[in-house]
C-alpha cells in the first residue's frame, strides 16, 4: 500500500491490488492513449511540451530532458537512436526495477513517445545484465505492443515506424555511463568517452545523435504528455517538476520505494514517516541521499543561509526538502534519490571500505587517476578493517580522494572520490578514533606474547 | 594444419535459428556481440575458445575483438559454473543487514572457495555488486531468480533447495 504522503504518478497501478502490468491490465486503465494523441500531432509540439514540463534527468545528473533533446541537430541527416537506460547500478538504487518489473508498458509508451518526438527509428533499452526476469517482462510486453501496432511498422497508422530492442548488459557497473553504455552496444568494452567531442547527442550510437535516458525520466515523458508539460510543472516544484521515486534503504524499519510530489515533504518525512524510522534504540548516524556515490550526510550537520531562490533556512538534516537540489546546501546531492541510511551501530571504516570496494571493482581502467586511485583506497580501507589501521589514514585517504577528482575521462573518477571524502570529512575524528584503538589493542597484544615468552 | 573453430564447433539448431533472428536486428552487426555470446553460453554454460573463435567468425570479427568482452565483463565464463550460480550481494545496504554471514554461510555449507566450484559440483558462490533491490536486503541470486529479505532461516532454505535439486540431477 502506497504511503498517505505519496503521490504516485508513475506508480500509481503498481501495487493495485490485482494489477499485472499486462497489455490488457495496462490498456484497461488508458493506457497508450498518451501515445495515440502523440503521433497525431507534430514531434516538435512534444518536444516542446517535455521542455515545458523541465523533467530532471533520473538518473542521477539531473539534466533536463527537454533540453537534452533540444541539442539534436534538426539539420542533421544521420539516424537518430534513443536509448533507454536500465542499466540500475548505482548501490543503493532501485526504482528502475520496480518499474520495469510492474508496469513495462509504461515505460514503453513512453519510450515510443519520446521516439516520435526525436525523430528516432530504431530504440534500445539496455538493461542490466543480472535483470533476467526484467528483461523477459520487457521482452514479451514489446512484443505485445508490436502485435497491437504500437511498435514497429507504421505506427497506429501514423506512418512512422520504430523498432525497439532489449540489449543486455553483463555485469559490469560502468556500461551505465551514458557513453560507457553506448561502447558496450556498439558490442566493444564499455570505455566511456571523451567529453567533449562525444556529447551523445552529437556523436553517439555509431557516430549518429543519441539520446540515452534513464527509466523513470522516460516513464515521466508519458504523464508530462498526458497532462501537458505546464500542467505536469506545477506539480511539485520548480527546481523538480513531477514526482521523484525514492529508493530507502539500509537501517530503517520500513525500507521500500517511495513516489512523492518534488519537494513536498523532507529527508525527516522520509526516514522517520514513510521509512518506519530506526529500529528500536538505535539512532541516526547519517545517510548517502542520492545513491553510493554522493557524499554522506552526518545526523548533525545544519545549513544555516540564504536558498538560490534568497529564502533564509536554518535545516537540520531532517529539513531538506525531498526535491532535485536540496542536499547541494548538504555539500553532496540527490544524485538517483538513492537514500542509504546508517544508525548509531554502523562501524564507518567498515562502510567505506565497502564503497571502496566496490568501485575500484568497476574502475573500467582507462585513466590512471580511477584506476590506481580506486585500488589504493580500496587497500587503505581494507588494510584498516583488517587491524592495521594508522591514524594518518584519514589523511592520506583524502589526498588520494582529492587527486583523483576532476582528473578522469568520466565521473567515475568523481564517483570514486566523494565518498572517501564525505566520510572523511564528517568522520575523520571516527577514523582516527578506530586507528587509536586499534594501535592500543595491538600494544596490549604484543604484551601479552611478550609476557607468555618470557 | 590449422583447424577452423567454424567447422568443428557444434551448436544446436535452435540456436543457431536464434542467432540468425537477432544478428539482423541490428545496424551493425558488432553490436550483436553480447546477444550472441550469451545464447552460445546459454547453451555450452561458458565460453571455450572454440566458442570465441566460431562467435568471431559468425560475427565477422577477430577474435581479439570477442576475447577483450570475455575478459572485460563479469557475466561472460569462461570456466562452468557449479550446478547453481549463487551471487550474493555484498554491497552496503546488504552488507549492513548481515550479507557477509549469508556468503560465509553458503560457502561453509558447500564447503567452497569464493569464486570456485564446490567440490561436488553443486554451487560457484560469488560476490555481486548492488543489485538493485537493496530494500529487501540482504538479497541471493540464485541462477536468474532473485531472492529477497534472505535471513539466517531463508539462507538455510535455499541451501537446502539446491541441496535437494542438485542431487537430482538438474
Ligand atoms: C559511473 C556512472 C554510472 C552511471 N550509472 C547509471 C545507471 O545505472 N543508470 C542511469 O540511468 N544512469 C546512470 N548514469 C548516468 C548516465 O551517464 C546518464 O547521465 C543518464 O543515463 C542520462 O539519463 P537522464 O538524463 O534521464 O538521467 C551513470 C553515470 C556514471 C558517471
Ligand atoms: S574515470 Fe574510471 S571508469 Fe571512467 S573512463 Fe576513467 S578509468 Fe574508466
Ligand atoms: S546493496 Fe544489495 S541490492 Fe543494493
Amino acid at each position: 500500500m502506497p504511503h498517505p504522503k505519496e503521490r504516485r504518478l508513475l506508480l500509481s497501478h503498481a501495487d493495485e491490488p490485482g494489477y499485472t502490468g499486462s497489455y490488457e491490465d495496462y490498456t484497461a486503465r488508458g493506457g497508450y492513449k498518451t501515445l495515440e494523441a502523440a503521433i497525431r500531432r507534430e514531434p516538435a509540439e512534444i518536444k516542446k511540451e517535455v521542455l515545458d514540463a523541465n523533467i530532471r534527468g533520473r538518473g542521477g545528473a539531473l539534466f533536463p530532458a527537454g533540453r537534452k533533446w533540444g541539442f539534436l541537430d534538426p539539420n542533421s541527416d544521420k539516424p537518430v537512436y534513443l536509448i533507454c537506460n536500465a542499466d540500475e547500478s548505482e548501490p543503493g538504487t532501485f526504482k528502475d526495477r520496480q518499474l520495469i518489473h510492474k508496469d513495462p508498458h509504461q515505460l514503453i509508451e513512453g519510450m515510443m513517445i519520446s521516439a516520435y518526438a526525436t525523430g528516432t527509428k530504431l530504440a534500445f533499452i539496455y538493461i542490466r545484465g543480472e535483470m533476467f526476469g526484467g528483461a523477459r517482462i520487457l521482452e514479451e510486453a514489446i512484443e505485445k505492443a508490436r502485435a497491437n501496432n504500437l511498435v514497429g511498422e507504421n505506427i497506429l497508422g501514423s506512418g512512422y515506424s520504430c523498432d525497439l530492442i532489449v540489449h543486455r548488459g553483463a555485469g559490469s557497473y560502468i556500461c551505465g555511463e551514458e557513453t560507457g553504455l553506448i561502447e558496450s552496444l556498439e558490442g566493444k568494452r564499455p570505455y566511456p568517452r571523451l567529453k567533449p567531442p562525444f556529447f551523445p547527442a552529437a556523436k553517439g550510437l555509431y557516430m549518429c545523435p543519441t539520446i540515452v535516458n534513464n527509466v523513470e525520466t522516460l516513464c515521466q515523458v508519458k504523464h508530462a504528455v498526458e497532462l501537458g508539460g505546464k500542467e505536469y510543472a506545477k506539480i511539485g516544484v520548480p527546481n523538480c517538476t513531477g514526482t521523484r521515486i525514492w529508493s530507502l534503504s539500509g537501517h530503517v524499519n520500513n525500507p521500500g520505494y517511495f513516489e512523492v510530489e518534488g519537494g513536498a515533504y523532507t529527508f525527516g518525512d522520509l526516514i522517520y514517516d514513510m521509512g518506519g524510522g530506526l529500529r528500536e534504540g538505535r539512532s541516526l548516524l547519517g545517510f548517502i541521499p542520492g545513491g553510493s556515490s554522493t557524499k554522506v550526510i552526518k545526523y548533525d550537520q545544519r545549513y544555516r543561509g540564504k536558498l538560490q531562490d534568497g529564502t533564509e533556512v536554518d535545516w537540520g538534516v531532517e529539513d531538506i526538502p525531498l526535491d532535485c537540489d536540496g542536499c547541494n546546501y548538504f555539500g553532496s546531492s540527490s544524485g538517483s534519490a538513492a537514500v542509504m541510511v546508517m544508525d548509531d551501530t554502523t562501524d564507518v571504516v567498515m562502510a567505506l571500505a565497502n564503497l571502496n570496494a566496490f568501485y575500484a571493482h568497476e574502475s573500467c581502467g582507462q585513466c590512471t587517476p580511477c584506476r590506481e586511485g580506486s585500488l589504493w583506497l580500496k587497500k587503505i580501507t581494507h588494510r584498516m578493517i583488517a587491524g592495521e589501521a594508522r591514524e594518518e589514514d584519514a589523511d592520506l585517504l583524502k589526498s588520494i580522494a582529492d587527486q583523483v577528482e576532476g582528473r578522469t575521462i568520466c565521473a567515475h573518477g568523481e564517483a570514486v572520490a566523494w565518498p572517501v571524502q564525505g566520510f572523511i570529512l564528517r568522520f575523520r575524528d571516527e577514523f582516527i578514533d578506530y586507528a587509536r584503538r586499534q594501535a592500543r589493542e595491538r600494544a596490549a597484544r604484543e604484551q601479552e606474547t611478550t609476557a607468555a615468552v618470557a | 594444419m590449422e583447424t577452423n573453430a567454424t567447422d568443428t564447433f557444434e551448436l544446436s539448431e535452435e540456436a543457431r535459428a536464434e542467432i540468425d533472428r537477432v544478428v539482423p536486428r541490428y545496424p551493425e552487426i558488432r553490436s550483436a556481440a553480447l546477444p550472441v555470446l550469451y545464447i552460445v553460453q546459454g547453451e555450452k554454460g561458458y565460453l571455450s575458445n572454440e566458442a570465441i573463435e566460431w562467435v568471431s567468425a559468425r560475427l565477422e570479427l577477430e577474435p581479439i575483438n570477442i576475447y577483450e568482452l570475455v575478459t572485460f565483463y563479469p557475466m561472460l565464463l569462461r570456466e562452468p559454473t557449479g550446478k547453481r550460480h549463487v551471487k550474493v550481494c555484498r554491497t552496503l545496504s546488504c552488507a549492513l543487514n548481515g550479507a557477509y554471514r549469508v556468503c560465509d554461510r553458503f560457502r561453509e555449507a558447500f564447503d567452497c572457495e569464493l569464486d570456485e566450484v564446490s567440490p561436488d559440483g553443486a554451487v560457484t558462490v560469488e560476490y555481486v555488486e548492488c543489485i538493485a533491490s537493496c530494500h529487501t536486503a540482504p538479497v541471493v541470486q540464485i541462477d536468474e531468480e532473485l531472492y529477497h529479505n534472505v535471513d539466517e532461516d531463508r539462507t538455510e532454505e535455499l541451501i537446502q533447495m539446491i541441496r535437494s535439486e542438485t542431487k537430482s540431477g538438474s
